[in-house]
């Protein structure tokens, strides 16, 4: 089998043009990945630009309101540009720099990606474009000018869906017309190898963090750690330094949309099977004759058909779970978090309080549980109104 | 072995590519034996999938009608079933990975072996992840096409020594499409092929009018069209066996200039 594999999941599944730009990248990644001097550039970064470490927050009034486990908020919405992602941006974007590149191209879902990459382009004098579904670009309005505003170039793309799935495949399309310049910025644990790990070694600050943080604050890990997972960045970095630790559950929240018994959902583990596609070998929805599933979720993070193949394995293994969460369930968490603890979470990071909820519940109040609120929801508020029948102009 | 080889048996080849059920399967049909007719030396068909990554606009567009038609991978082997009555020319099948894991890669085959598929083109299967489908391939006699592409380079050997059926060399960089100006040096990555395996080489990507059918067709064995021939397919729809027909002609006219 070849190399980046994840059990049987992963591998380079990608045109012959791009071979030896993957090859190039994983040359780099190695020689870079232990270097301290390119450590300490990252750190520096994390601490000084992106605002690191994020807080691990008691939600007090949210633990007593269920009565169950002790719930603790992992921060992330509180980085510079309000979400995880700029983790990861910040390593490629170091690693990318190192290696000569000097423009970056990206896909972006909700836009939070297309934002972070964007806000380290400008920071460090990188050109930038960032590729986003046409559909994504009217729901995410805001986070489109947010990227103008900071000097990127946003191309909408209409083909297919027009969602995350249809932005990542004209990224892909186009460092196919442009390498030897441009550095690919793939915003999750996704698509061929190396990306899946380069993304998590960059996210797995997250769980690096809730475990010290965690000691401090109670001397001993966490029960539960609960995140979102679309191709699951944010999950990834909040399960890595915890898959060792047995005790530990892991739990992916999916986007359900409408539900996993209809076919407006985008929960890839619950109804998808394996499949091959955007490099990886994964669980993707698709029909019976592979075509692709046209999938949908309230949240344009979450609205991917696949996911990664480190996830993926985790599933095989029976190490993480995974369970489904609806745009409804999405939306009165998105509403509980505002109003018993003042924080608005991201829709995505949402699908991840709304089972936290449940869940919380059938745990002891002795037990300890950790949610990774990923991103702010300021991006949301708009959708969320509409949802409710209230239109809002801003 | 298959039957690629002969393609490649009449002087220079030249390789239209279709995608099945564009606007009809009932057009890809008549077309393919007409193409025949015309001077095509093998054809390849597209089985369509959803997110054609390596394709521009056009063949991209082709993909989508065509699975909204509701063409399924069956269809096709029916069609190909069909065609085999009279088409004596070597077909082989141009998909994405999904389109035949999802089917069962061994199915898949056997199912190519029975109708006389010759080969398949996989442009999301590099060398490094042919073991997915190779043992399969050979099984049941159906080439698994290799691709080289103007950034291989030092990877080209490796490629060429265990490709089989024919090579495809990427002229440029980039999705499939027309391009006013190919500039890559193809006759320097047929040499590197030609030295460690002697196996015909065609080169496709951005080919559209009968000059650069012939400047392309000096410098390989064969000259690969795909989205010129979709967008006559597109402008035309059910009317457009004629005009591919004369084209076919004149683009199998200009590669053969070199011969």
């Amino acid at each position: 089998m070849s190399k980046g594999r994840f059990g049987i999941h992963g591998g380079q599944y990608i045109p012959e043009t791009l071979m030896n730009a993957m090859l190039e990248l994983e040359e780099a990644y190695n020689k870079y990945k232990n270097d301290p001097d390119f450590i300490r550039e990252v750190e520096t970064m994390f601490n000084e630009y992106a605002g690191r470490p994020s807080r691990l927050y008691y939600a007090e009034r949210m633990t007593k309101d269920l009565g169950g486990a002790k719930i603790y908020l992992k921060r992330e919405d509180l980085n510079h540009t309000g979400a995880h992602k700029i983790n990861n941006v910040i390593g490629q974007m170091v690693l990318a720099k190192r290696m000569g590149k000097t423009r970056v191209i990206a896909e972006t879902g909700a836009g939070q990606h297309g934002v972070a990459t964007a806000t380290v382009a400008a920071m460090m004098g990188m050109e930038c474009e960032i590729f986003m579904g046409k559909e994504d670009c009217e729901r995410q309005a805001l986070n489109v000018y947010r990227m103008r505003l900071l000097g990127a170039k946003v191309h909408p793309v209409e083909e297919g869906t027009a969602t995350l799935k249809d932005a990542v495949s004209e990224t892909f399309r186009e460092w196919t017309s442009r390498i030897a310049d441009t550095h690919y910025v793939l915003g999750s644990v996704m698509g061929p190898a190396p990306f899946p790990e380069i993304v998590r070694d960059f996210q797995a600050v997250i769980s690096r963090e809730i475990k010290e943080q965690m000691m401090e604050k109670e001397g001993r890990l966490p029960d539960a750690v609960v995140a979102c997972v679309g191709g699951g960045s944010n999950a990834i970095g909040a399960f890595y330094h915890f898959i060792e630790d047995k005790s530990v559950r892991l739990i992916g929240c999916e986007a359900a949309g409408r539900g996993i018994d209809t076919y407006e959902t985008a929960a890839t583990l619950n109804t998808g099977k394996l499949g091959i596609f955007h490099g990886m070998k994964s669980y993707f929805c698709q029909d019976e004759y592979g075509q692709i599933a046209p999938v949908y979720s309230i949240s344009a993070g979450l609205d991917y058909p696949g996911i990664g193949p480190e996830h993926a394995y985790l599933h095989d293994i029976g190490r993480a779970e995974y369970v489904a969460v609806t745009d409804d369930e999405a939306v009165e968490a998105f509403e509980y978090l505002s109003r018993i603890e003042g924080i608005i979470p991201a829709i995505e990071s949402a699908h991840a309080v709304a089972h936290a909820m449940k869940l919380a519940k059938t745990m002891s109040k002795d037990e300890i549980m950790v949610i990774n609120i990923s991103g702010r929801g300021d991006k949301d508020c708009a959708a969320i109104a509409r949802y409710r029948g209230e239109d809002l102009y801003e | 072995m298959s039957n690629i080889k002969k393609a490649f048996d009449h002087g220079k080849a030249f390789i239209p590519f279709i995608t099945c059920g564009d606007p009809t399967l009932d057009l890809t049909k008549k077309a393919v034996i007409e193409m025949e007719k015309a001077g095509a030396d093998l054809i390849e068909l597209g089985i369509p999938f959803s997110d054609p990554t390596a394709e521009g606009p056009v063949i991209q567009e082709a993909n989508i009608r065509a699975l909204k038609n509701k063409v399924t991978t069956d269809h096709v082997f029916d069609m190909v079933r069909e065609l085999r009555q009279t088409v004596k020319i070597p077909l082989v099948f141009m998909t994405y990975a999904n389109v035949i894991f999802s089917y069962g890669a061994e199915r898949f085959m056997k199912t190519c072996q029975e109708i006389g598929i010759d080969g398949v083109i996989l442009p999301d299967i590099p060398f490094e992840e042919k073991e997915e489908f190779d043992g399969v391939c050979k099984q049941y006699g159906v080439d698994l096409v290799s691709m080289i592409a103007p950034t291989s380079e030092e990877r080209i050997g490796m490629i060429a020594k265990e490709a089989n059926g024919f090579v495809y060399c990427v002229s440029s960089l980039g999705v499939t499409g027309v391009r006013s100006n190919i500039t890559t040096d193809i006759g320097a990555m047929v040499k590197k092929v030609k030295e460690v395996n002697d196996i015909p080489c065609a080169v496709g990507f951005g080919i559209s009018t009968p000059e650069q059918a012939e400047k392309m067709g000096a410098q390989a064995d064969g000259v690969i069209v795909g989205s010129a021939i979709v967008k006559i397919c597109a402008q035309y729809g059910e009317e457009a066996v004629p005009h591919l027909s004369k084209y076919v002609k004149e683009m199998k006219e200009a590669v053969s200039k070199n011969n």
